[in-house]
């Protein structure tokens, strides 16, 4: 209960200077394997997964996908590639705006070589052409996310998506 | 700032929509899509117009003549993930919507990490691997799946684990086994294989056994054959470190083993005692009293 307030409080400290802040509660990690996580490695994976968001909203908002280069690798970095190339030739764009976060470590390899995580996000998606919005939706869904390490920080390797 | 306009000019698109509901322009979306499989989304109203489908995973369009279903081939659609739909007609929206596209649940492609790629035999959990389990289009495979685990051993035997994946994800630990040897260690889930191979490699020496022989003016000291603690020879290059103590003064003579043994010449000193060690190993000690 601690360890979650202190992260809780930890990753709103080091995102204020963002702005528009979605809330963000981080469960204790729930871990299958035999690795424990040093609480220094599960308060870093989870700021750079959200820090990942940020680059993911302003990518796939201007159609950019090079934003995407810092914080995404692997299939996660080609999968939203695509899907902005492809916005882009449609000549449209998509923003979201995260409101909120429930995040929960659950797996740690036994190399040492990958977090998951899954997150509970409330977001706003809006689909635009031009500066016209064509739709706007509340959803509320779970992330299946992947990161593994890169040379000065945690990346995301897989990004997915599914109903609750 | 700029978030909370756009979101309120969403608003006014929503109103814009709710007047072509009532203008009976709608759409029928499936609530969930599986990944790379054949669907539609049926319209009504009539006139042509323009369905986009967006989310974070992929983004399309159909040409659709409203009244009729917009059609997606087989493959069409493939990345899971939740997708918003918006029917336009001429620059406005008339219908909305959502759905999710769900992973296949075959698995087509396993992530297999194998770790390490070489290490002594005789480990206990020394060798670990994690899987995760994708599908045909490299969704990652959240259902619960069992993932089978195999270790075979240059001496023939075979571990074998079977682990069900959490959100995707699965690993084991095996120990590696008693002779030196490549060994081949085998993820499975449904179709899907992925094959890694393990060095294992000897461990150090269990015990150390010399002898000594004179040689003119100096002694041969030899070890037997260095062997770790399941009889593998100990790899050549290996050190071994012999000691002479004489008169209270100590040398040391390190050598690398050579075709299973080390062998090195010192000199021959009445009343010497030479040891003979490796890494955390000690062998045997001799004291020399001159060939008596």
């Amino acid at each position: 209960m601690n360890r979650a307030l202190l992260l809780s409080c930890a990753l709103a400290v080091s995102s204020a200077a963002f702005g528009d802040q979605p809330q963000v509660h981080v469960e204790p990690p729930h871990l299958q394997g035999p690795l424990t996580l040093a609480q220094q490695t599960e308060t870093a994976a989870i700021r750079d997964y959200l820090e990942s968001w940020k680059s993911l909203q302003t990518a796939f908002d201007q159609n950019q996908a090079a934003l995407l280069d810092a914080d995404f690798v692997g299939t996660a970095h080609d999968k939203l590639t695509s899907a902005i190339d492809e916005q882009a030739k449609l000549g449209i764009h998509t923003r979201y705006q995260d409101r909120a976060h429930n995040v929960q470590i659950v797996f740690y390899s036994p190399d040492g070589l990958s977090i998951q995580l899954l997150d509970t996000v409330d977001y706003d998606a809006q689909i635009l052409k031009g500066g016209a919005v064509l739709t706007s939706q509340h959803v509320r869904r779970r992330y299946v996310v992947v990161l593994t390490p890169t040379q000065v920080r945690w990346a995301v390797r897989i990004f997915q998506e599914e109903p609750q | 700032m700029r978030g909370g306009i756009s979101f309120v000019l969403g608003a006014l698109a929503l109103a814009a929509l709710q007047a072509s509901v009532a203008a009976g322009e709608s759409m029928t979306i499936p609530k969930q899509v599986t990944a790379g499989s054949a669907f539609s989304i049926q319209t009504t109203g009539s006139g042509p117009a323009v369905l986009y489908v967006a989310g974070p995973g992929q983004a399309l369009s159909r040409n659709v003549q409203m009244g009729e279903p917009a059609s997606f081939a087989s493959g069409a659609l493939h990345q899971a993930g939740h997708y918003l739909a918006v029917l336009v007609k001429g620059s406005s929206p008339v219908a909305d919507g959502s759905f999710d596209v769900v992973p296949a649940n075959q698995p087509a492609k396993l992530s297999f990490l194998a770790k390490p790629s070489r290490l002594p035999v005789g480990l206990r959990n020394g060798i670990s691997g994690s899987v995760y389990v994708f599908d045909a289009y490299g969704n990652l495979i959240t259902t619960p799946l069992p993932v089978s685990f195999a270790l075979s051993t240059p001496s023939g035997a075979v571990q074998k684990r079977v682990v069900t994946t959490q959100n995707g994800a699965a690993s084991t630990q095996m120990d590696s086994g008693a002779k030196e040897g490549a060994a081949k260690f085998i993820a499975q889930a449904g179709a899907a294989t992925s094959t890694r191979v393990i060095e294992q490699v000897p461990g150090d020496p269990c015990t150390l056994q010399m002898s000594v022989q004179p040689s003119g003016q100096q002694l041969s000291v030899q070890t037997a054959p260095v062997r770790d603690c399941s009889g593998n020879a100990v790899p050549d290059g290996t050190i071994v470190s012999f000691t002479e103590k004489y008169n209270g003064i100590q040398s040391t003579v390190d050598v690398p083993i050579k075709r299973g043994v080390a062998q090195v010449e010192m000199p021959a000193r009445p009343g010497a005692t030479i040891s003979v060690a490796s890494g955390v190993v000690a062998g045997n000690e001799i004291r020399w009293e001159g060939g008596r």
